[in-house]
């Protein structure tokens, strides 16, 4: 397995957001998280790369590097940067903060660039660029740093169907590589299409397999059914831990 | 030319003004360069005042000694600097609110303390600084300062820039996210220590974000920003002493008006998202 989950339970103030949470990763899997509003998918997310620490339970990561778009990224736009100089960044885990980046590894910032469609965008400030683009850029960081496991917080919103096309097909390559992939996406026509397995989320698991038997009518009704607030007067969550199961 | 010459050659302590300034000219700017892209320039002015109580301390105990108060304010900036961060990190509360918390104490600190023991004279001494009299000790510590700063940002950089353009990523790739924050408020508080033997605490700040704040109107790099941010520094340190000699006016208000004259030209001028560029946009191009 590249990714074993046990009885996670994440969350904020207490309150849970994932809630006893069994999942089982195949490595090479390319699998896409759907739910609605407010199940927990991008916090089980953070929850994988470390960003929040669960309540409860356990994630046992078996990757030596994991890669992550986050949905809402930090990235500040306004900062004088060039494309080039910002997706080298992917190569951290070659060059690390002092190393020097050598023409083999110039030409992997020009292959990434090329593989999302900005070829000769490199010396471009990113405060020229469209948000299309910055998506684009984004994922040419995410080739650069070849990681094992990659984590996608919504990629493809508010794309339009070229870009959506374009980066969707960096994400099969991937899997034709053999990496793990989880993503978080809306559209589940795309999903249905190009993402042979599917986790259904709400705020516990509805469903987690091969997608045409996790996106049953049935199953998404369940999953809508959830409720999104916080109960300001739960008593305290005494499930006993369901060790073993997947 | 000679009103432009002769001042320096004639005169040791103009002399001396001058290598100060230039000095921190260089230190400075580079570190106001990176607080202005981080969004942080207040809190340059914040250390600033957090400085104050460590400053005072060492007078308190040593008189009107550099070392001493030296020692104090980076001492009193980092403890500031560390307890900021650290509220920032492992609390609810935001690093503007955390360091203002700890800026406004630290003031109150620090203006309790002068007020203790000493004339208004020492108080103004620690507010403008005495750039005409900078001694061998104190041009020796800008210098030591300056090189420090120089070598450390040299070898953070690419961390550094990583922090400001995308501290989320930087964080999941490496282990640098908070080692290269504390390290970058420790050389602000560092080159405030410096900029406030020549120029004094209040005035300090300006030498570092004037001219960084002018650089943004005329690169789109931060190499541009760096190089044009050290020649503005440069240029309003020598005019600033010019026009302290020449008219007699206090150097270090002199200086940063400069840099604040040269402020305003670039953003009214500069190429790069200036009011000009914006009210008289230069002709559009076909694609």
């Amino acid at each position: 397995m590249a990714l074993r989950i046990r009885d996670l339970t994440l969350g904020y103030d207490r309150h849970p957001a994932v809630h006893h949470l069994d999942l089982d990763l195949a490595p090479g899997s390319l699998t896409a998280v759907v739910g609605p509003n407010g199940a927990g998918k991008s916090t089980l997310l953070k929850g994988l790369t470390g960003e929040l620490a669960p309540l409860e339970g356990r994630i046992d990561r078996r990757v030596a590097r994991l890669a992550y778009l986050p949905q809402l990224s930090e990235v500040d736009r306004s900062f004088p940067i060039a494309v080039g100089a910002f997706v080298a960044m992917g190569l951290w885990h070659r060059v690390g903060a002092f190393g020097r980046v050598s023409g083999k590894d110039a030409a992997r910032v020009d292959e990434a660039l090329a593989a999302v469609g900005l070829t000769g965008f490199d010396q471009r400030p990113i405060s020229a660029l469209s948000g299309g683009q910055v998506q684009r850029v984004m994922f040419a960081r995410l080739l650069l740093q070849d990681a094992e496991l990659i984590l996608l917080d919504e990629p493809f919103t508010a794309l339009d169907t070229k870009t959506a096309a374009d980066l969707l097909a960096v994400v099969q390559r991937w899997h034709g590589e053999g990496r793990t992939v989880l993503a978080v996406l809306h559209d589940i026509e795309a999903v249905r299409r190009h993402f042979p397995e599917t986790l259904l989320l709400a705020r516990e698991k509805v469903a987690h397999g091969a997608t045409d038997t996790v996106l049953t009518a049935e199953n998404l009704f369940r999953a809508r059914q959830m409720s999104e607030a916080f109960d300001d007067t739960a008593n305290v969550c005494v499930r006993p831990a369901t060790r073993g199961a997947a | 030319m000679s009103w432009l010459i002769d001042p320096f050659a004639d005169f040791v302590f103009m002399q001396r003004a001058l290598l100060g300034c230039l000095t921190i000219s260089l230190g400075a700017t580079p570190v106001g360069v990176f607080l202005l892209l981080r969004r942080m320039s207040l809190t340059g002015d914040a250390m600033a005042h957090a400085i104050l109580p460590g400053a005072a301390v060492g007078y308190l105990v040593a008189g009107l000694n550099l070392g001493a108060m030296t020692i104090g304010g980076v001492a009193a900036g980092l403890i500031v600097a560390v307890l900021t961060g650290a509220v920032a990190r492992f609390t609810a509360l935001r690093e503007d609110a955390s360091l203002a918390a700890f800026y406004l104490i630290s003031l109150a600190l620090g203006v309790l303390l002068v007020s203790l023991k000493g004339s208004n004279v020492d108080l103004m001494h620690v507010l403008f600084g005495t750039v005409l009299a900078l001694d061998d000790a104190a041009l020796t510590l800008l210098c030591l300062i300056t090189t420090f700063t120089l070598v450390a940002l040299a070898l953070a950089f690419r961390p550094l820039v990583l922090e400001c353009a995308d501290p989320r990523f930087l964080a999941s790739v490496s282990r640098w996210s908070g080692p290269v924050h504390f390290l970058f408020l420790g050389l602000v508080v560092l080159n405030l220590v410096a900029g406030f033997q020549a120029l004094g605490t209040l005035m300090a700040v300006g030498i570092m974000i004037l001219p960084a704040a002018a650089a943004r109107f005329w690169a789109n790099s931060i190499g541009g920003m760096l190089a044009v941010a050290a020649t503005v520094a440069a240029v309003s340190s020598v005019a600033g002493l010019l026009a302290s000699y020449h008219a007699g006016l206090p150097s270090g208000p002199a200086i940063i008006l400069a840099a604040g004259t040269i402020y305003l030209l670039s953003l009214s001028f500069g190429p790069s998202g200036s009011l000009a560029a914006r009210y008289w946009p230069r002709a559009h191009l076909e694609a």
